[in-house]
């Protein structure tokens, strides 16, 4: 049982210091591109916080995931922004 | 121009003249007790006539942000993108104090260490606090000021004042959690994420907190306030009106920066900025309130130098671990660079004196009795200045990355010169390959400056000068190195006189 940081992470640090196991790692560039868990740490802050705490205020929808592999802020929940809006919008981005 | 009022204290206090809505520009700090135009006189954020002077610098220490905005994106960071939360560097505090004590040296006028971000610098308290901590011991002639969207202000007040950090900026957008929820989608409070008006509830009440407690302990505060058209344009009236009562002094109200490629909620969801004139007509009516920041350039939390101008590529982790500073000598040729300045700022302000019979003499017996100046009875027209600082028309047209907005206005047998604002361009000659799309950045230029009359630069070229004067603008070249207000005086009087200038009704269109 544990959280994962993937490579969508932008590296701010807002994670870090509220981790009640201290299981997150900062990049190690140029092996490690961004924050780690440490996964025999993590308890998804169970005992500690009603709410696991990196995934409370990571800014990145889909840079943390749960034990299960699913984003535990998935497109649209954070920023608001429809993920269909965001496909269309980058879609006539890049046909400029 | 806070010129006037800052290098003639003698001046009352009160001046007669209420915040900005007197005819002169030059004493709208004039208001404030002497000891906060001490405080702010060469701080280039603060004053709009320091800001000609002097640089100021930000470094980049403070990752971590407690809220989201929907005009903020923490994905991005291209080094040309000029908009705050963008860094390209993120330093630790270390590296932070390595690279102030190194701009200090090379870039004497540098006269202020701000920490802004790129989250929310009391959001990273250790890192932001180590920092000030460091700085307030080793560079004694830095001013130090922190930037913060307050949500963790007031459990910081009494370390921010104990590291000596007298100058705070809080952003705020509402004082109504309605309007919040529109701007800021979610807030971490207590642990948990919180979203929609509840967590906009929150954050006003710490905001407006935190303000009080500065204010209540003399810490000197500035309200930025991001202008988003039809979601607080009306609004930041009443924001204006609220923050003045609680003790802020100055109000700096800047234009949204939405595009799609920055990746914001409100660049994809189509929401526009707004318009010079929308700007200039908010700032304007809340200026009768309280004192009005116009000089705003909303710089990168990384950036380097003179307001406008970002020098931050010099001064990389790497290059500024291979300098060897020696502060104290350092010191000294700074304070010599300040006297310089100073020395400069007051022949200025003598030679205006000379050249124009004192707006502030001229006003102040009559406005006793009528607070509020007559109409004008000619009309006022704008000019767009080329400058590279020192408070004179020093730059070639081609080189201008930013123009600066001034309207010159009849007041009795007075010119008055008020500074409206700055607009960005993009280079017109950057030389070399570029030259083929010159002609796009000269349109794009013209563009940008709707609704100016005249364009003054040290020198401009056969070209542009043609494409100006087709596009209804008056090109100037004749004032180089003159003072800005003195030249923009002169050509209006010039113009007026050739009856060249909108008649009265357009005029007044103009500047509503």
């Amino acid at each position: 049982m544990a959280y994962r940081i993937i490579d969508s992470c932008v590296n701010c640090w807002a994670c870090e210091p509220l981790c009640p196991s201290e299981a997150i790692r900062p990049a190690a560039p140029p092996a490690v591109t961004h924050f780690t868990i440490d996964a025999r740490a993590c308890t998804e802050c169970e005992g500690d916080h009603a709410d696991p705490q990196c995934a409370s205020i990571c800014p990145v929808e889909g840079a943390i995931l749960d034990a299960a592999g699913e984003a535990v802020n998935p497109a649209g929940s954070l920023t608001g922004i429809p993920p269909e809006r965001l496909a269309q919008v980058m879609a006539e981005i890049r046909a400029r | 121009m806070a010129l006037e009022a800052l290098d003639q204290p003698k001046l009352p206090a009160a001046g007669g003249c209420s915040a900005s809505g007197c005819g002169s520009s030059t004493d709208k700090l004039a208001h404030l007790p002497e000891h906060i135009r001490t405080k702010v006189h060469n701080h280039p954020c603060f004053s709009e006539d320091a800001h000609h002077h002097y640089a100021r610098m930000h470094v980049a220490v403070a990752p971590a942000c407690n809220i989201q905005c929907h005009y903020c994106n923490r994905k991005y960071d291209c080094s040309n993108e000029s908009r705050p939360g963008v860094v390209s560097e993120l330093l630790t505090p270390e590296q932070a104090v390595a690279k102030t004590l190194a701009v200090a040296a090379e870039i004497p006028q540098m006269t202020v260490l701000g920490i802004a971000g790129p989250g929310d610098p009391l959001a990273n308290p250790e890192r932001t606090l180590a920092t000030f901590r460091a700085l307030s011991e080793k560079a004694p002639d830095i001013k130090l000021c922190v930037s913060t969207n307050g949500l963790a202000l007031p459990e910081l007040v009494d370390e921010i004042c104990e590291h000596n950090i007298d100058h705070v900026t809080i952003t705020i957008n509402c004082v109504d959690p309605e309007i919040g929820a529109k701007i800021y989608p979610w807030i971490f409070w207590n642990n948990r994420r919180i979203k929609g008006a509840k967590a906009a509830k929150i954050l006003i009440e710490q905001q407006q907190k935190g303000l009080q407690m500065l204010c209540d302990r003399g810490v000197l505060v500035k309200v930025n306030s991001v202008l988003i058209p039809g979601v607080n344009d009306e609004h930041l009236k009443e924001v204006s009106r609220v923050v003045k009562a609680k003790g802020a002094f100055l109000h700096n109200v800047m234009p949204l920066i939405a595009e799609p490629e920055h990746g914001t909620f409100y660049g994809l969801m189509g929401q526009r900025g707004p318009s010079n004139e929308e700007l200039q007509a908010l700032q304007d009516e809340c200026a009768g309130d309280m004192a009005m920041m116009r000089h705003c350039r909303q710089c990168r939390a990384d950036a380097v130098g003179m307001l406008g101008e970002d020098r931050g590529a010099e001064f990389t982790n790497e290059k500024v671990a291979a300098m060897d500073i020696d502060y104290a000598a350092a010191m000294a040729r700074r304070a010599e660079v300040h006297a310089a300045i100073e020395a400069n700022r007051a022949a200025q302000q003598q030679q205006r004196n000379e050249s124009f019979v004192p707006i502030t003499s001229l006003l102040g017996s009559r406005k006793r009795s009528q607070p509020q100046p007559k109409p004008a009875a000619v009309p006022a027209a704008r000019f767009a200045v080329a400058t590279t600082g020192g408070g004179v028309i020093n730059e070639h047209f081609g080189h201008a990355r930013e123009f600066l907005v001034y309207e010159a206005a009849t007041r009795g047998d007075s010119v008055d010169v008020r500074f409206l604002g700055a607009r960005k361009v993009d280079l017109y000659c950057a030389g070399g390959d570029t030259c083929g799309d010159a002609e796009d950045a000269l349109a794009k230029t013209i563009r940008t400056l709707e609704g100016v009359t005249g364009v003054l630069c040290s020198k401009i070229g056969i070209e542009p000068w043609d494409r100006l004067e087709v596009a209804g603008l008056v090109p100037n070249g004749e004032h180089a190195m003159e003072p800005i207000e003195d030249a923009v005086a002169a050509v209006y009087r010039e113009l007026l006189a050739e009856g060249r200038l909108a008649p009265p009704a357009e005029a007044a269109v103009l500047s509503a």
